[in-house]
């Protein structure tokens, strides 16, 4: 099967190891991957901000660049939910748009669950050895229902220790664009979120979204803790190159 | 009650320093959170399906909704047949009118009260001490606040959330003229005495409303404390002010309703006291007023109905969505600025007190949805708090470099080769900023994320380049 790979902007600019190693685990459950080459944003940052033309114009964009490919995989709950869960009524204005943006919404996944349920992964590459604790992304857990899915795929992992934290499907405080109009509060709950991942113990705090992942490295950082590692999932999954 | 949501990040700044209010938010939240998981599970293992019940109470809400008129026309002539007088207020200044009425064509010069909101929405206490009617609150949060020289709630139904056992202490002993006590129930025990003598001798009764049951003209009250009912039954007069949404077809529905309001609200299968008050005192029966009077309130409520923000009109005041917000639990209640806190305050404080008197509260919020998940009538408040992010875009009403920086990427991001251009530029420069390390102490474009934490150095190329690299 043909899945084109939504790299999400923050992966493009901020990590995009996470974006090669999605590559590999989707290459690894036999996927052919393609990257559509003038693929930027999904608008969510837009759309969240109450710029409802500027959100159309980009998810417009998504929706023609996306559509002929069986999938369409993001290592990002939030922006896998904005393609498939909001476009729809972004776009229900215009009807040809809208019949588009309907008929790709089913075949948008975030990356575990396209492992865990379409691909059916077994094996995974990664070699990560050490214990790790999980935070649920908004997004992905409330509107994807994404909790199994990446704990499943790291528990085939021999050399992986899961350890739960308290609150784990709690907010981290980032939410977008609340975290640089709010930078005070957003901080205040990314705190919250560390003192709970610091209970565990953990080698490493992993989470699927790169936004919350910038936001609680950014906070264990500040706070002092200079040993503590923040991974996307897809890192710790398919190992390094 | 005056707005005050214009200065909502000065005070939530002051919310995040109080140590006093941090504590009373993490006991809280535990105690709100843990117990409302455990009462669901409960009634799950009972064969009980919370789910199930949190749609049907939500589609018996949209049903009243749709044809709300005929509803509050129904209660109305039953009410009416059953001895009261039923009353419409459009505003608080009509609220307030109309109580201060009832007041002086029956004497009145004391009236003790229970818990209602929407008397803080009209500052209801305030006009009665005016026309020399005095006020007692009695639900025992309340008369805190009140004889700490009438403070605003910082919760629908946990209202002193935010003070702490000593403030407490300090003031019953200024107020009160007694020994300082320490433990909670001995302050508990002189409210009460001090309280006593109040509803002895008042003769208005005020209360809310949790439900108006239209097929018997009743009122539904939902307490623990047990003011509410002699507030109700030991005056002459009783004046219910309650909003006009909260009418329901009938006690069937009641149950429904309670199922999952006090479930939702405080943990408990069933409050201390549910109280259902029909009609006035008849000939043979020995206590409840002479007199009974609803008022209805509007104050914002009807312009909500067929609009696209009518989902907020089901609202049951449980108090859910405030207690699993992280934003509240950060914060607390104050910092809103108005009578309602939390994600329901932040879509009725700009829907009733007008869009611009409360710019930041659709934006403070994560959009986490977890306020989403817990309403116990479905309400999609982040979805509503989104809708009125737009509304205040297309008014203008949001910042003008925060309109460009969105349109301004917003254009780029639709031109591929620009935003390749953009994005390179973007990274180099950000490295720059990191000078070598992992992270950037002081981000000059978004001066508000390093105000608590470090902006996190990215990689180095963008994952465009280094895939087209290797692809070559």
């Amino acid at each position: 099967m043909r899945v084109a790979l939504f790299v999400t902007c923050l992966v493009d600019m901020m990590r995009p190891s996470i974006g090669f190693a999605t590559i590999r685990l989707l290459e690894a459950a036999g996927c052919e991957v393609v990257v559509p080459e003038t693929q930027t944003c999904c608008g969510q940052p837009a759309f969240n901000s109450g710029d409802r033309a500027s959100a159309a114009l980009l998810a417009k964009k998504v929706v023609a660049e996306f559509e002929g490919y069986d999938y369409v995989v993001a290592p990002s709950g939030s922006c896998a939910d904005q393609i498939r869960n909001e476009y729809p009524g972004l776009l229900s204005d215009e009807p040809d748009w809208h019949r588009r943006a309907v008929a790709l919404s089913p075949r948008v996944y975030e990356l575990t669950d396209f492992l865990a349920n379409v691909a059916r992964l077994e094996i995974l590459p990664g070699d990560f050895r050490g214990s790790v604790t999980y935070h649920d992304s908004c997004a992905g857990l409330r509107s994807l229902g994404i909790r199994r899915q990446p704990r499943d795929l790291l528990a085939r992992m021999p050399g992986v220790e899961l350890r739960e934290m308290p609150g784990a499907e709690e907010c981290c405080g980032f939410g977008g664009t609340f975290s640089v109009k709010f930078g005070e509060i957003s901080a205040a709950i990314a705190e919250k979120k560390c003192a709970n991942a610091a209970t565990t113990g953990a080698d490493a705090i992993v989470g699927g979204d790169l936004g919350c992942l910038l936001n609680i490295e950014g906070k264990l950082r500040r706070m002092g803790d200079e040993t503590t590692r923040v991974l996307h999932v897809a890192e710790i999954l398919a190992g390094d190159e | 009650m005056q707005i005050r949501s214009m200065f909502f990040k000065a005070n939530a700044s002051a919310a995040l320093a109080n140590p006093v209010l941090q504590g009373n938010m993490r006991t809280s939240k535990g105690k709100f959170v843990d117990k409302r998981r455990t009462a669901i599970t409960d009634f799950e293992q009972e064969g009980g399906d919370f789910e199930a019940s949190r749609d049907a109470a939500a589609a018996l809400r949209n049903l009243v909704l749709k044809d709300l008129d005929l509803w509050l026309e129904k209660f109305e002539t039953v009410a009416t047949a059953r001895g009261a007088t039923v009353l419409w207020a459009k505003d608080g200044e009509e609220i307030c009118r109309h109580v201060v009425d009832i007041g002086r064509r029956h004497s009145v010069k004391k009236a003790v009260k229970s818990k209602s909101m929407l008397s803080e929405e009209a500052g209801l206490n305030q006009a009665l001490e005016a026309s020399g009617i005095a006020p007692v609150e009695t639900d025992l949060g309340e008369y805190i606040l009140q004889i700490n020289n009438n403070e605003p709630p910082s919760h629908i139904i946990a209202p002193v959330l935010h003070k702490g056992l000593d403030e407490v202490a300090d003031l019953f002993e200024k107020v009160h003229k007694t020994p300082r006590k320490t433990e909670i129930p001995e302050l508990t025990r002189e409210a009460r005495e001090v309280l006593r003598s109040h509803f002895l001798d008042a003769d208005m009764g005020i209360s809310g409303g949790n439900f108006l049951v239209a097929e018997t003209g009743s009122v539904a009250l939902v307490t623990n404390e047990g003011n509410g009912r002699m507030v109700t039954t030991l005056p002459r007069v009783h004046v219910v002010v309650t909003g006009i949404e909260k009418v329901i077809p009938t006690l069937e529905d009641l149950s429904l309703l309670l199922r999952v309001l006090i479930r939702s609200a405080t943990g408990q299968t069933i409050s201390n006291y549910v109280s259902l008050l029909t009609g006035v005192k008849q000939p043979d029966e020995h206590d409840g007023p002479e007199h009974l009077y609803f008022i209805l309130v509007d104050n914002g409520r009807a312009d909500l109905v067929a609009s696209e923000f009518q989902d907020m009109l089901r609202c049951i005041r449980c108090g859910a969505c405030m207690n699993h917000c992280p934003v509240y639990q950060a914060i607390g209640g104050h910092a809103y600025g108005w009578v309602y806190p939390g994600p329901m305050g932040s879509v009725l404080t700009p829907l009733y007190m007008g869009l611009d008197k409360a710019i930041d509260l659709p934006q403070a919020a994560t959009l986490c949805n977890q306020c989403g998940v817990v309403c116990p009538v479905k309400i999609p408040l982040p979805e509503l708090l989104r809708k009125l992010r737009e509304k205040q875009v297309e008014k203008n009403l949001r910042p003008l470099m925060e309109r460009l920086a969105l349109k301004g990427w917003a254009w780029v991001a639709s031109k591929p080769k620009l935003y390749a251009l953009g994005t390179w530029f973007g990274v180099r420069y950000l490295n720059w900023l990191a000078g070598g390390k992992d992270r950037i102490h002081v981000l000059g474009v978004a001066p508000e994320w390093t105000l608590g934490r470090d902006f996190p150095a990215p990689e180095g190329k963008t994952f465009r380049e280094l895939y087209a690299a290797s692809k070559r």
